[in-house]
């Protein structure tokens, strides 16, 4: 194998399993500090019992989210620097930005968030918590915003083949923007929305009848039921602006050869690049033409268009792309059906007497946000190859000159430590539930914070 | 209105800033990781409560500072670290080891977390030994021959020792009774490395090139310069005296080792950074040829003219707050 495909395979690896944990962060952040306000203003003790164990899985993901997220801040210059070199002006600063108004932000208060309660007021505290969910969210923005613009680049010139800003407001605000960072925000609050409920259920089904346990299962639930519907016409919205700015990555989602009208929505099909043809199609008739252009007789753009004069491809690979887009849409009818169906067994039944196969369906759900988030990543990284800056520098451009073998090293001990670090993950956390539903982890002492038959160390 | 302004210069000096609070603050709790061994578990519970508020914002200097070479230095950037690729990788996946064991050691299940503080430690040991070698192969110019590997290997050696050491004297501030009286043992222990390490890369500096060996010692400046390696001296006079007295009653002077280490750094950071003045790359790229486009420059000084002094002052608003001995952490 090669340099270029060898780096790429690490870099994809390095960031996906740096995103899962973000996706926890940016959210449960707000979670937490919705626990805790309500906490503060009812006194009920099963918030703070909530709180006290949700506080410890965003620590855990906080911690795997920080440290590989500085493996891909140094990625930049290891393995791609015709990157920085090529588009450093608009990267830097966006980068730059991002660690000094959102890293050291939520860095710095993490540490009175989690080990400060005691000896801070109150009132400290919770600013100190409503400061790192803000810098995560921060931290999206600034992250998203570059990623946007290396898909829908804007407000810059090239000089002697290197890119210089013109117009930092055209850069921040690039076209695709608003809607990625809408639909990551959302797919973040989806996943947690998930991983709440479905850990709670799992403890529910362990028999733990705490009090905290069946408001976070509502919150979850609730929390899910709500974001769904936005989320799936966010990423209607997300699509048509796809369509204006990167045909070619629509074509490749909808697995659509020819420019045509009466365009259908395939369910299933073996996008085959040899043959640039679709095996065993099954499709809805006119319903791609209908979502795209609102049309059944609306044009879609085909992949044949992006093919040079000289026969170079220059759109993406079609399967990848056209598969994870379909798992995320998938998943995301999935959660459609299981949230609503869960908020309308809990308006008619009530938590105490949920059907045990929804909770068991539901704690399959944990981490089913995470399936989706990345499928909805390798839709749109991989949808845009060959570019790594849309129309500017290709992928292959930027690839460092490092030996091959030199990066296999890396990419295997990367993979043998993620992996293992997966593994201690999920069990660890699966081991806290186990452990909060036998009740080890909650105190009967009612009185609130600060009184000692509450206080648990941080463990 | 910053037309007019010495922008490489500015960056290459806030690059060096974030560096040096880097070293000197992520030293420290590198450092408590590297002594872990010699630590029972109870003490290894008291070492990681001391540094448990502060680990992660400490790490954050050090991705200001490869951002800061990133966004203002793009063709040093790549030409460093890819010269750099293995001891960056061995260092990133220390740096992944140790801040994931800090979590699961306290929440993994108690047969687990043995192994736990093996891959703290380990971890810990990985940066510190990267990072050294890293400074010895940037010294000697970023050429892998044999002579220099050597080299880098050495300061890779000493640097985690003089790591360990500021960890010490953070541990004798931290800390009390026997876990105290064992940190100034440690200290006593790793002042060497701290001693060779500056030794050796003052020694050396100069007889990589013939420039760095003029502005040492040619007349006047060596007149100038000469406070650097005196200050220096007297500093290590003072900490092993202070050491030998340590701790003392009331826990009088338990401050003094640690802050007279950061001013040891300090120095010996700025000795190198006038030695490489105004190269980045050393003796092949400037400050001046590697510099980005002043208009993202301007961009970026903005905002850290404001942001900057905010990071600062919460800094210390949480070392202020987590001040006094350690105390276990809780969550509550
Ligand atoms: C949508 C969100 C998102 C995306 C796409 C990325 N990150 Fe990230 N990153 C975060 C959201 C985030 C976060 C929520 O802010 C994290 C996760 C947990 C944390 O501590 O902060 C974080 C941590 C984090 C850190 C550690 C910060 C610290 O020391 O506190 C670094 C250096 C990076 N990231 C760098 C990157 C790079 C170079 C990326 C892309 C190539 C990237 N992240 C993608
Ligand atoms: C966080 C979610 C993200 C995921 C899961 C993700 C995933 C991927 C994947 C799978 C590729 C490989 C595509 C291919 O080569 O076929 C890729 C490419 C790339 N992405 Fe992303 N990406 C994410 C976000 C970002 C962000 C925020 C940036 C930069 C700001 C970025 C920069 C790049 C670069 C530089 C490449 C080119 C290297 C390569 O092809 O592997 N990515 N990404
Ligand atoms: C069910 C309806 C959904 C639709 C129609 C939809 C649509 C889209 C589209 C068109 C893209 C590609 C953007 C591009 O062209 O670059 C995308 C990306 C993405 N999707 Fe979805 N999506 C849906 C559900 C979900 C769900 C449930 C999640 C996660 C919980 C999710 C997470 C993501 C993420 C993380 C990305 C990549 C980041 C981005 O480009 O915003 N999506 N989605």
């Amino acid at each position: 194998m090669d340099t270029l495909l060898l780096s790429r395979i690490q870099f994809g690896a390095n960031i996906s399993f740096h995103i899962l944990f973000p996706t926890i962060t940016i959210a449960l952040g707000w979670v937490l500090l919705f626990f805790k306000l309500r906490f503060n203003a009812t006194g009920d003790q099963k918030w703070m019992d909530a709180y006290m164990f949700w506080v410890k899985v965003f620590a855990l993901s906080f911690a795997m989210g920080v440290v590989s997220g500085i493996t891909m801040s140094f990625q930049f210059g290891t393995n791609w620097p015709g990157f920085m070199e090529t588009v450093g002006n608009v990267a830097g600063p966006l980068l730059a930005y991002e660690v000094l108004t959102a890293f050291f932000l939520e860095a710095a208060f993490l540490g009175i968030m989690l080990f400060g309660a005691s000896r801070v007021k109150p009132w400290v505290h919770t600013t100190a918590t409503f400061l790192v969910a803000f810098g995560t969210t921060m931290s999206a923005f600034w992250i998203l915003v570059l990623n946007s613009w290396m898909h829908t680049p804007v407000g810059f010139e090239l000089r002697d083949g290197v890119v210089h800003a013109t117009d930092w407001w055209a850069i921040v605000f690039n076209p695709s923007m608003p809607y990625r960072l809408v639909h990551m925000l959302l797919a973040s609050g989806l996943t947690v929305a998930f991983l709440l409920a479905g850990i709670s259920a799992l403890r529910l089904l362990m028999k733990d009848r705490a009090e905290g346990t069946k408001s976070t299962f509502r919150t979850g639930v609730v929390l899910g039921a709500v974001l769904i519907p936005l989320q799936i016409l966010a990423g209607d919205m997300h699509g048509l602006n796809t369509l204006e700015h990167q045909p070619q990555k629509v074509a490749a989602m909808e697995g659509n050869w020819e420019t045509q009208g009466n365009v259908p929505l395939l369910l299933f099909a073996l996008p085959n690049e040899q043959t640039r043809s679709n095996d065993f199609e099954i499709g809805i008739p006119n319903l791609a033409s209908i979502i795209l252009k609102h049309d059944p007789d609306g044009v879609v753009p085909g992949l044949n268009d992006f093919v040079t004069a000289e026969g170079k491809v220059m759109h993406p690979p079609v399967a990848p792309v056209f598969w994870s887009f379909r798992i995320m849409v998938g998943v995301g009818m999935l959660m459609l059906v299981m949230s609503w169906a869960g908020s309308y067994l809990l308006w008619k039944r009530g938590v105490d007497d949920m059907p045990k196969y929804y909770l068991i369906g539901m704690s399959g759900m944990a981490f089913m946000g995470w399936v989706a988030t990345l499928a909805g990543w390798y839709t749109t990284e991989i949808g845009r190859q060959p570019w790594l800056v849309q129309g500017v520098l290709t992928t292959e451009q930027a690839v460092a000159p490092v030996a091959a073998p030199m990066v296999l090293t890396t990419l295997i001990a990367y993979l043998l430590v993620y992996a293992a670090l997966m593994l201690a993950y999920m069990g660890v956390i699966t081991y806290m539930a186990r452990k909060a539903a036998k009740g080890e982890n909650l105190p009967p002492d009612p009185r609130g914070r600060g009184v000692n038959g509450n206080l648990m160390p941080a463990e | 209105m910053f037309a007019s302004l010495d922008l490489p210069f500015i960056f290459a000096a806030l690059m060096g800033l974030s560096i040096l609070i880097y070293v000197v603050l992520d030293g420290f709790d590198l450092g408590v990781g590297i002594l872990f061994p010699f630590a029972t578990p109870a003490e290894r519970d008291m070492m990681v409560a001391s540094i448990g508020p502060f680990w992660d914002a400490n790490e954050t200097w050090l991705v200001l500072a490869i951002g800061l070479l990133l966004v203002a230095f793009p063709m040093a950037h790549g030409a460093i670290l890819t010269q750099l690729y293995l001891p960056v990788a061995i260092m990133l996946i220390g740096l992944i080891l140790r801040g994931v064991a800090f979590e699961f050691r306290a929440k993994a299940p108690a047969a687990h977390k043995r192994a736990w503080d093996g891959a703290f430690w380990t971890g810990s040991l990985m940066a510190g030994l990267s990072q050294g070698f890293m400074l010895g192969m940037y010294v000697m110019g970023l050429s892998w021959t044999w002579w220099h590997v050597g080299f880098a290997v050495l300061t890779a050696i000493f640097l985690t020792v003089a790591y360990s050491f500021i960890g010490a004297t953070w541990m004798i501030l931290k800390s009390e009774g026997a876990l105290q009286a064992k940190a100034v043992d440690w200290a006593k222990g790793g002042i060497w490395g701290v001693v060779l390490g500056m030794g050796a890369i003052s020694l050396a500096t100069p007889f990589v090139s013939d420039r760095i060996f003029a502005k040492w010692f040619e007349w006047p400046a060596m007149l100038y310069l000469s406070p650097l390696p005196l200050l220096s001296g007297l500093l290590v006079i003072l900490i092993w005296w202070k050491l030998r007295r340590l701790p003392m009653a009331n826990d009088h002077y338990a401050w003094l080792p640690f802050v007279a280490t950061i001013a040891l750094f300090t120095l010996g950071f700025l000795g190198m950074a006038y030695s490489f003045f105004p190269y980045v790359v050393p003796e092949a790229i400037t400050i001046y040829e590697a510099a980005s486009a002043p208009e993202s420059l301007t961009i970026i000084l903005i905002g850290t003219l404001f942001v900057l002094p905010v990071i600062i002052a919460y800094s210390i608003l949480s070392y202020v707050i987590f001040r006094g001995k350690a105390t276990a952490l809780r969550y509550d």
